[in-house]
């Protein structure tokens, strides 16, 4: 059973609902238990990186230990940009700090928001993008993005004017900026990969 | 580099598709949710729901298709027709919209734009601009509201170089004259809008060729084109669509 962390922020149904559609079990909840319990995690987000942050309160703790301790972890979007340090989004928050870097606002000559169907390079050695092609469109909606700096972190850019993270892999952490449940079959095809992931490392 | 988006809208009026020439003579053109399913796992960028049953009144029936739709539909989709408050459109994007769409409601109360924008960000607040060419006024065209039952003196250019200031993330422009008529989008109206703003516009109205669509992105300046007639009767599949704008050069996602 995966568990995608319900912290009351923006749109959290259409995760849940895509996961169900490819025939995973997802749960939505807030449940220290569910969460302990879970074969994976999912950080949705949508919403200001210091609202999500405050609103995930002493759940960030426990996620940040579970993460940490091998359980897959999967962040979407805002949930993505809360693994690094920090962010400027509205002041300095921090983050969960599972992959350094920050977040920072996708600069001014590019038109902001980053709104709408964008390729992305899929590395091979990503496990989030087994069985896809060499790039793939994904859909963004977003403002600021995460300038990676963790050595250990696999990356995937797309082009916007400037090469801009789309994808993370640190050992069993994942994040993606882009919206897998909103990017038709490619990314049902992703959150696919996450969900056999998680079943891997639970047997 | 963003592609060009292939936008189908469905108009629902009693929780059918429907769809017309100019607004009226409306045609049933199948179950909403069926149909978005589908222009989803063809490849559509995005679907746009239209509630035209109340065009003044928000429904509850609309919030009830956004849930069943959201089950379905794994891309973006927008919803509008009779948004007035707020917690309307709260309700709406929780219930698994992406965008909402505002049309009548922004022009009897801009302030709606801003409000929403500071509370939900500008870019799921898309304004709709019903526009029709103006008979006294040479080359310019006006606001129509109430689903282009009701002209009103507002300029469609100058409303929506208004409208991106108030908080607006996107125009969603439909010419009146040309709905329903297939016989191509009104690209100096597009164009002109186009040009006047910063954020994305979306062409509407006119689709009946696959040349339509590439005229509305270049000769008009569109970040997407939306059609109606031409998807649902079957006339072209999205992939038609962006296979064509692809051999031309234009970047779609494919």
């Amino acid at each position: 059973m995966l568990i995608v962390i319900d912290y009351n922020v923006g749109n959290v149904r259409s995760v849940c609902n895509a996961f169900r559609h490819i025939g995973c079990e997802a749960k939505l909840s807030c449940n220290p238990e569910d969460i302990e319990s879970a074969a994976g995690l999912v950080l949705p987000g949508v919403a200001a990186f210091g609202y999500a942050v405050s609103a995930l309160g002493s759940l960030a703790e426990l996620i940040k230990k579970l993460a940490l301790s091998g359980k897959p972890l999967l962040g979407i979007c805002v949930g993505y940009q809360m693994l690094f340090d920090r962010s400027a989004e509205y002041g300095r928050h921090n983050g969960l700090g599972l992959v350094a870097g920050d977040v920072i606002p996708i600069p001014a000559e590019q038109t902001v928001p980053h709104m709408g169907w964008n390729l992305v390079k899929l590395p091979e050695d990503i496990d989030l993008f087994a069985h896809l092609p060499e790039e793939k469109h994904f859909y963004f909606a977003h403002s600021f993005y995460a300038d990676v700096t963790d050595t250990d972190a696999k990356i995937a850019y797309t082009d916007y004017g400037f090469p801009l993270p789309a994808s993370v892999q640190k050992g069993s952490i994942y994040g993606t900026q882009f919206h897998p449940e909103k990017s038709g079959k490619t990314g049902l095809k992703v959150l696919e990969n996450f969900s056999k992931i998680c079943q891997r490392k639970a047997t | 580099m963003l592609t060009k988006r292939i936008i189908p809208c469905l108009d629902v009026k009693d929780n059918r598709v429907v769809k017309g020439v100019h607004f009226l003579n409306l045609h049933d053109a199948g179950d909403p949710v069926e149909l978005g399913a589908r222009y989803s796992d063809e490849g559509a960028d995005e679907l746009v729901f239209l509630d035209i049953t109340a065009t003044i009144r928000f429904r509850k029936t609309i919030v009830e298709l956004v849930e069943k739709v959201a089950e379905n539909v794994f891309i973006p989709f927008t919803v509008g027709g009779g948004i007035q408050t707020v917690d309307q459109i709260d309700e709406l994007l929780r219930s698994g919209a992406e965008k909402v769409s505002v049309n009548t409601a922004a022009v009897q109360n801009p302030q709606l734009l801003t409000e929403a924008a500071q509370r939900f960000g500008n870019q799921c607040i898309v304004l709709a601009i019903d526009a029709r060419r103006s008979k006294e006024r040479k080359g310019k065209w006006q606001v129509t509201i109430k689903a282009g039952s009701e002209l009103t003196e507002l300029d469609a250019v100058e409303w929506a170089v208004r409208a991106e200031k108030l908080g607006a993330g996107e125009i969603l422009l439909t010419s009146m004259d040309a709905d329903g008529t297939k016989a191509g989008y009104d690209n100096e109206l597009n164009k002109a809008v186009s040009d006047a703003v910063n954020i994305p516009v979306i062409a509407s109205g006119g689709a009946g060729k696959l040349e339509h669509l590439y005229d509305a992105i270049v000769e008009g300046g569109a970040d997407a084109v939306l059609m109606a007639s031409i998807t649902h009767f079957g006339n072209y599949t999205i992939t038609q669509m962006k296979q064509y704008l692809a051999s031309r050069g234009i970047p779609v996602n494919l």
